[in-house]
């Protein structure tokens, strides 16, 4: 028993040993210092960012699984791109079991931190901005995991992308929590994912906050199983900057949460208000497409316990020719696709929206409406509304996310 | 005197042993294998000279029929095979080569380069090594002197200046790529591969010692290529020799080569569902009427990475003029636009039909 006792403690000292820490500090020096660490580096050690900022001439690679990068916090240790001339993005990850903590990238000339082929990729008190705020020249993507198994992403910040401040693309297994997405497009999009639940976060101040999408032609598409609860989603007012042709450019200014196409997203106990044009949105993919295999239709969409603000004071984008038409804005609107187009051939699925116990400051009980457009993509102008609220079928809600490292 | 003429001799002497002593000796195989890379290029032997003009036995060269630009780089390539060990022929994809293998490219640039044989300066050798457990790749970085080459994984920036082709001065920093972004293009599945040598894109002639001949054959013949098919050997088309192929199939071939590393379903841009590969039959697949996924601003606010009749709202187009690290494609390589490529995809989209299908003319 001693003897055994003695051999595990030599392991951890040999752990100890060989796990090495890499210190980097502002300074002329501190860019080569970074990119060599960042090559370098075993799997275990870790890259520590001294205060201050770290100016960067080209963009930042690491390909080695379980090296933390950690700073002395966003606000203190920045990678600054101010001047960069190279490269597509800030921080490029492409390993697996990398943890990134307390330190922020500033004014990357494309994403600010993207995560490629990935399995476990943590952010953690990251923060990911653009300091001059919404302009189309800032980066598309903030926080940018792509196709990764194992996200979590916590007590980070994303301002002033000019699609999405936390953005997670065709990956497994999520957890986006405590964070803060604010001046962005879209504030968090969990897009063409497998399992995400999105919780404790504040998305503010954006054109849209939360959006939960699955688009076609990508190799991973058929988006499901996405919770978004408990978060603080108000006040999205910052008028639409993408470029124009990226499919947020069409995400109306003042939106709360927007679902569009996925199947079995449960949006609960969040607070989501004063969005000018709507609180929560459900909608097909409205453009046209070329892939056998995509559903373009929102499906199993339940929407309940939500405490809802003002919103449709200011309809934008699609949806102001509604307000045009008479139509009030409701906290919850739906197109009512059941029925889409695949090459010519109309097909359905079985579409499930549930709508219920929700809250309202305007309307009491909270309001629905369909806009009764059954085909996806029908122009608005064929709407013939009906605030009937969908039958209250049980629809089981994902399991929770764990995250396996 | 006496003395004097002793001392002259034996310098004679010693010249004649030097002489004999820098009889090229073989290609050090050692070298090739070692674990840590040699410090130096001239370690391996690869070539005769220190300068590196100069292949040692066995090293052969060889050009492809489109090849990737570089900022108008020269490019010098050579595959070096251990002797009696060919590589196994593939009618797609890179030939499956021994362990041993090397692959080297060094990019130059010539003081005025429509004068591409005068006054060439060397910038990096890269080795690509074909080891046991897969694909190595090891830039060596050229001096000033261009007497020594230095194994430089972290990469390098080199100034470079000089007069292009068509007479203008350019002055561009070259960034040497560090081990990372090595694998930003030669990466398939995550494991490093080599991207040139292709049937396809060797299938064409070559002279050697002033005697020309078709370099897979030659490559045969001499014991570097084994399994070729019966039937005939597929060849790429010229970018930029209308007689090598149709418009289509000469933008295709480019794209492929330029792009198709990244853009693969199993390349580093995967997650676009972009397949820029020659092989890919399906038009959105390769951009036709395919909608931005992350482009970001790359889009430029158009709708599609090609339409049809429109290269000037086709963004794939947009990417290749830009010269913004936010927007460019490729994404590295490059500082400058590749115009003749810009000229040639202009056209190619402009002559499509409206369903994107090739204008066959």
């Amino acid at each position: 028993m001693r003897f055994i006792a003695a051999f595990a403690a030599a392991l951890l000292i040999a752990g100890a040993a060989e796990a090495r820490t890499w210190r980097v500090r502002p300074g002329p020096q501190a860019e080569q210092q970074l990119q060599t660490a960042l090559i370098e580096a075993r799997p275990g050690d870790t890259v520590r960012l001294g205060r201050g900022r770290i100016e960067l001439s080209g963009g930042l690679s690491l390909d080695v699984d379980r090296v933390t990068i950690r700073g002395e916090g966003q606000g203190r240790s920045i990678l600054s791109f101010d001047h960069q001339r190279r490269g597509a993005e800030g921080l490029l990850v492409t390993s697996d079991g990398v943890t990134l903590r307390d330190f922020a990238v500033e004014n990357a000339r494309g994403d600010a931190i993207k995560a490629r082929d990935c399995n476990g990729i943590t952010f953690r008190g990251v923060r990911a901005e653009w300091t001059r705020g919404p302009n189309p020249e800032n980066g598309a993507y903030g926080l940018y995991p792509v196709n990764c198994d194992n996200v979590l992403i916590e007590r980070s910040i994303a301002r002033g992308a000019s699609d999405a401040g936390i953005y997670v693309g065709q990956s497994r297994n999520i957890i986006v929590r405590d964070s803060l997405a604010e001046f962005n497009v879209a504030g968090i999009e969990i897009e063409n994912s497998y399992g995400a639940d999105v919780f404790g976060n504040t998305a503010t101040r954006n054109t849209g906050g939360v959006l939960v999408f699955d688009l076609p032609g990508l190799p991973q598409q058929g988006g499901h199983d996405v919770r978004v609860f408990d978060n603080h989603i108000v006040n999205n007012d910052t008028p639409n900057f993408a470029p124009a042709g990226n499919i947020v450019a069409g995400v109306p200014t003042g939106t709360g949460v927007l679902i569009m196409a996925n199947r079995n997203v449960h949006v609960f106990d969040n607070d989501i208000g004063d969005n000018g044009t709507v609180n929560v949105l459900i909608t097909a993919y409205r453009e046209s497409f070329d892939n056998a295999e995509y559903n373009p239709l929102a499906r199993d969409i339940v929407v309940r316990n939500n405490r809802f603000g003002n919103a449709g004071y200011a309809p934008a984008g699609d949806l102001a020719a509604l307000a045009q038409l008479g139509v009030a804005v409701p906290d919850v609107l739906w197109d009512g696709a059941t029925v889409y187009s695949a090459g010519g051939t109309p097909r359905t699925a079985s579409v499930r929206i549930v709508v219920r116990d929700n809250r309202s400051t305007r309307s009491g009980q909270g309001s629905f409406l369909s806009l009764g457009l059954p085909v996806a993509g029908s122009p608005l102008t064929e709407a013939s509304p009906d605030p009937t609220v969908p039958p209250l079928l049980n629809i089981p809600e994902p399991e929770r996310v764990r995250i396996r490292n | 005197m006496r003395s004097a003429f002793a001392a002259a001799a034996f310098a004679a002497l010693l010249l004649v042993t030097g002489a004999a002593a820098q009889a090229p000796r073989p290609v050090n195989l050692a070298a090739i294998s070692a674990e840590r890379p040699p410090e130096l290029l001239s370690a391996y032997r690869l070539f005769r000279d220190a300068g590196a003009r100069e292949p040692n036995a066995g090293v052969t060269p060889y050009d492809l029929n489109t090849p990737l630009w570089s900022d108008g780089a020269l490019k010098f390539r050579y595959a070096f095979l251990p002797e009696g060990t060919p590589a196994e022929y593939r009618g797609d994809g890179v030939f499956e080569f021994p362990v041993g293998s090397v692959l080297i490219k060094t990019f130059a640039f010539a003081a005025d380069m429509s004068r591409p044989t005068e006054n060439v300066r060397f910038l990096e050798t890269r080795l690509l090594i074909r080891r046991a457990d897969g694909w190595v790749a090891l830039p060596y970085v050229w001096n000033e002197a261009q007497t020594e080459a230095r194994y430089s994984p972290i990469g390098a920036d080199l100034d470079v200046s000089f007069t292009d082709a068509g007479g203008a001065a350019t002055t561009l920093e070259w960034a040497v790529p560090n081990r990372n972004q090595c694998k930003g293009c030669h990466d398939l599945a995550g494991a490093i591969t080599p991207i040139g040598p292709t049937a396809r894109n060797l299938n064409r002639e070559m002279t050697y010692a002033e005697v020309s001949e078709n370099q897979i054959m030659h490559w045969r013949r001499s014991g570097m290529l084994a399994g070729l098919p019966a039937s005939a050997i597929p060849s790429a088309a010229a970018a930029y020799d209308p007689s090598s192929g149709t418009l289509d199939e000469r933008a295709r071939a480019y794209l492929h080569v330029n792009c198709a590393h990244c853009h693969n379903p199993e390349g580093p841009a995967h997650t676009s569902g972009l397949d820029l590969r020659w092989t890919q039959t399906t038009p959105v697949q390769w951009g036709v009427f395919k909608r931005p996924v992350a482009a970001g601003r790359g889009s430029a606010g158009y709708e599609f990475a090609i339409e049809p009749g429109h290269p000037e709202r086709s963004f794939l187009l947009y990417r290749m003029e830009s010269t913004d690290p936010g927007v460019m494609m490729p994404e590295t390589g490059r500082q400058l636009a590749d115009e003749r490529a810009v000229a040639l995809m202009r056209e190619w989209i402009a002559g499509m039909g409206p369903d994107g299908a090739p204008n066959h003319q």
